[in-house]
């Protein structure tokens, strides 16, 4: 007999020993409370003690990561730091990923709640094409894609440009962009727009000045899944930006810093890069953790 | 209201549209035409072949193998991944000490664990892929010197290196790098459960196990086949994993080949294009089939609450 059960007994008879079982529910919920908490850390750790590895790797030096890999470092080696920020150019894959997400992230949004917008609420011929059209997308496996969309861009000499993957991380975020925000326009309320109209605002007026900031919630969201999703891109550079070594982004460098400074034996360096690249979205994220998990939950939900 | 209404609607929809259809659409239908042709991606020539390509892959047994991998993948992650977020989920929604007035209570710190599950979703899949190659590096890796340090030095296993374990190491490193985003996303499904539904199984004597198949389960039973989805197109990528992690093209002896490794190395590295975009193709029906699965199996009545 289960502490439910006799608590339920003792709710049917209206008497009984109402101390015992308080008692015995409190038994259980300690025990499961040990058993949930210890399963729960368990996994907390299993998440966090890799990327802490990663970081007291990146304070050691050569040796100390091979003879003691799971020791603290003894001394702390920042100029493992600056060595890949400046030597091996991961300052400059920042900022080229800084650039390109950058205008990536303004087009999608821009171009993405204008369309949504126009098929959330106008009606006219072809507006469920032109929808689903879109967010047929969704659905469309990228890989499929690759290689008639390295000639496209070679064809019009986007290969290897910024603004080449500004335009294809624009045109591969529009599909759920426009899916999510599209939702969202229609709910938003028509009296307002309305207003707007008579009192003499013309549509594209009443798009930026009025509909914009009320879908302020939705745009915060899906810039947010957008961000993430165009910042930890690897695919799509990796087929469509090889050619030069200087415009590698952030992921892309990171694996070829691995190639070389494998060859090099400078891991301690290479750890550097690793963490250089893990950190400030790791504490982005943590100063943001309530605004990102909602905006990925909501993407995943919607 | 309708003045100028045409031309805001073309003026708002002209630039989205015109770059989603040279960048999405149109190397999408290129790509089914150029399935049929025997093009090098080299040069500008070539010519259609008909169904050649397609006979090629179903006689290539690194095709095979690779859907094999796939399959697997897609059976195997999304069970394990959805299995341990709900579990999780559970744990913190339903796992904690009894509080007063309150049938169930999720354990204290619930919103520290949320934080930290979720640390390798925001993480780049190169970080993740390249930090579990050092963890896995057979020498000096942090595995093995853990299993040295706890006195197991005759296992040190090759890990990567080892064709019948390399497939099993990247499996664990996407369930590892996904579960967080999973425990959030059913957290907060689970926290919309209405608590009088708990109360009402207590009292009727339901365990925890009962309560949590015959309750949580099914009025989450949405949430889970979206977050199903969303698992198995991830399960059908694993290209940066398998690109990064694995030594060799595809791992030792082609153990951890997946359809997208093996396209762009066929794209990329042998100049066979056209063969390429078959794969692609082969890929999307695969695609089309789970989907179908996943939507025929996942039928049932939609509870409202």
């Amino acid at each position: 007999m289960s502490a439910a059960e006799s608590e339920s007994a003792v709710e049917r008879n209206g008497a009984g020993d109402r101390i015992g079982a308080e008692d015995r529910i409190g038994t259980e919920g300690r025990v499961l409370n040990v058993f949930s908490h210890g399963v729960l850390i368990l996994w907390a750790l299993m998440v966090t003690l890799p990327l802490l590895w990663a970081v007291m790797s990146a304070l050691k030096d050569d040796k100390a990561i091979f003879t003691s890999p799971w020791a603290l470092p003894t001394s702390l080696h920042f100029d493992n730091w600056s060595r890949a920020w400046s030597q091996a150019h991961m300052g400059e894959y920042f900022m080229n990923s800084v650039v390109v997400v950058a205008g990536s992230l303004f087009g999608t949004m821009l171009l993405g709640s204008m369309a949504a917008y126009v098929l959330a609420r106008f009606e006219f011929p072809g507006n469920r094409f032109v929808y689903y059209l879109f967010v047929g997308g969704m659905s469309f496996p990228v890989i499929l894609a690759l290689v008639p969309l390295f000639f496209v861009l070679k064809n019009m000499q986007l290969l290897d440009t910024y603004h080449g993957l500004i335009l294809v991380y624009i045109a591969y975020s529009l599909p759920f962009t426009i899916f999510f925000l599209s939702g969202f326009f229609r709910t938003l309320p028509s009296s307002v727009a309305e207003a707007a109209m008579i009192d003499g605002a013309s549509h594209t007026r009443t798009f930026f000045q009025v509909m914009l900031p009320m879908a302020k919630p939705g745009l915060i969201s899906v810039g947010i899944f957008n961000f993430l999703g165009q910042w930890n891109q690897y695919l799509l550079p990796a087929v469509l930006n090889v050619g030069d070594e200087d415009k590698k982004l952030l992921p892309q460098g990171l694996v070829a810093l691995a190639v070389s400074q494998g060859y090099k034996g400078d891991w301690s360096g290479l750890f550097a890069g690793l963490v250089i690249a893990m950190l400030p979205v790791l504490a982005a994220y943590i100063v943001f953790q309530r605004q990102v998990q909602a905006g990925l939950t909501a993407g995943a939900l919607k | 209201m309708q003045h100028g209404k045409y031309r805001f609607i073309v003026g708002f929809l002209a630039v989205p549209l015109a770059i989603y259809a040279v960048f999405v659409i149109s190397p999408f239908l290129q790509a089914i035409y150029y399935s049929f042709t025997d093009w090098t991606g080299l040069s500008p020539d070539f010519k259609m072949v008909g169904f050649k390509n397609y006979r090629k892959m179903f006689a290539d047994d690194v095709f095979w193998k690779s859907v094999g991998h796939n399959v697997l993948l897609l059976l195997v992650l999304p069970l394990v991944t959805l299995g341990l977020g709900l579990f999780f989920a559970f744990m913190l929604n339903v796992g904690g000490r009894r509080r007063k007035n309150a049938a169930v209570a999720g354990v204290r710190g619930s919103g520290f664990y949320k934080v930290v599950y979720f640390f390798p979703q925001v993480l780049s899949i190169a970080i993740v892929a390249l930090l579990f190659q050092f963890a896995y590096n057979p020498n000096s890796g942090a595995l093995n010197s853990f299993l040295d340090a706890v006195g197991l030095d005759s296992v040190r296993p090759d890990w990567l290196g080892d064709p019948d374990l390399a497939l099993w190491c990247v499996m664990a490193v996407m369930v590892w790098s996904n579960v967080g985003f999973y425990v959030v996303l059913f957290s907060a499904g689970m926290s919309s459960i209405p608590k009088d539904f708990y109360e009402a199984a207590l009292l009727d004597g339901a365990n925890r196990i009962q309560t949590f198949f015959r309750i949580t389960l099914p009025l989450l039973w949405d949430t889970v086949q979206t977050g199903w989805v969303y698992m198995g197109i991830m399960a059908l990528d694993g290209f940066a994993v398998v690109q990064i992690m694995t030594v060799g093209p595809g791992g030792p002896d082609y153990s951890t080949e997946v359809l997208a490794y093996f396209l762009y190395t066929k794209a990329f590295r042998d100049g066979q294009a056209g063969y390429a975009t078959t794969l692609g193709v082969a890929l999307l029906i695969v695609t089309m089939i789970f989907a179908g699965i996943v939507m025929k199996l996942g039928r049932r009545e939609r509870l409202e609450f």
